[in-house]
């Protein structure tokens, strides 16, 4: 069960269109690294996993990934907004354009549908979670590259901010770990998959 | 319904920070659930958040299904949505 709350985790007030550099931030959201892929992927893990806390933490983040998908998806829709068949055309977006209008649609930024073979849930919690921390890097590394070409500081201050989170999960995934491990084989990790072989340790 | 622009700004602003201090807490909470400070800083903030909606809600109109007023017309679905930019 979800419910929506009707405000940003993190505010998007943005008075310049650019529809150039929306179309580089929209791999954050439809993206291999993208928020829309972090959701799916924690959330789809987290029925395997046989520890609570490792559970919990899948579910609040995959939940928070949810709220991060509509911060990228309002910086899009506020890049451009308005925009006449000119400025589309002037600015690269009208091969976007022909197919969606204005609409938001989940792709990378080389137009690459969202394809859920960009993330796994493999049902091993340390293959899982190894995944999970990597996934963060990824998006922080994409969210760095984004921040290397955005000049507009109304557009860089809320993607900074979500490249921080990007941090503070890389941190959570790595103590989800260590329950993880506490929970095994300190002499053999690898022994047994907790999720399959021996579901309740 | 009352009250003028700046304050529901500064109200707006207020919930996202202290809803932050919340949602931040939660995962730390998730892989240390039996730390008491970390306890306690969510229930502070957990209240001062409760309250601040509430408030919010009384004054500019509902942030959440659950905060919404019988006495009000149905402004959930009226009013601006989060991504047009601008203060709900």
């Amino acid at each position: 069960m979800w419910n929506y709350e009707k405000r940003l985790q993190y505010p998007v007030n943005i008075t310049q269109t650019n529809p150039q550099i929306a179309q580089v931030i929209i791999s954050q959201f439809g993206g291999p690294d993208g928020e829309l892929s972090a959701s799916m992927r924690y959330l789809s893990q987290r029925y395997t996993i046989p520890y609570r806390e490792v559970a919990g933490l899948l579910t609040d983040i995959g939940t928070e990934e949810l709220a991060h998908m509509e911060i990228v998806c309002s910086i899009i829709y506020q890049l451009t907004k308005d925009l006449t068949p000119e400025e589309i055309k002037a600015s690269g977006f009208d091969k976007y354009y022909v197919d969606h209008t204005l609409a938001l649609w989940p792709q990378a930024a080389g137009g690459i549908p969202f394809n859920a073979c960009e993330f796994q849930s493999k049902g091993d919690p340390i293959t899982d979670l190894m995944e999970d921390m990597a996934a963060e890097q990824k998006a922080r590394s994409t969210y760095e590259n984004i921040l290397r070409l955005v000049k507009d500081p109304e557009v860089a201050d809320p993607i900074r901010y979500l490249r921080e989170r990007e941090v503070v999960h890389f941190q959570r995934f790595g103590e989800g770990l260590r329950i993880t491990q506490e929970h095994l084989d300190s002499k053999n990790f690898y022994a047994f998959n907790p999720a399959f072989d021996c579901p309740r340790n | 319904m009352r009250g003028n622009q700046m304050e529901q700004v500064k109200l707006f602003q207020w919930i996202n920070m202290v809803s932050f201090a919340v949602n931040d807490i939660v995962l730390y909470l998730d892989t240390h659930p039996t730390d008491q400070d970390a306890l306690a800083y969510f229930h502070h903030f957990r209240e001062v958040r409760m309250k601040a909606l509430k408030e919010y809600e009384e004054n500019f109109g509902p942030l959440t299904l659950d905060t919404t007023k019988p006495e009000h017309m149905w402004l959930w679905s009226t009013q601006p949505m989060p991504w047009e930019g601008g203060y709900c």
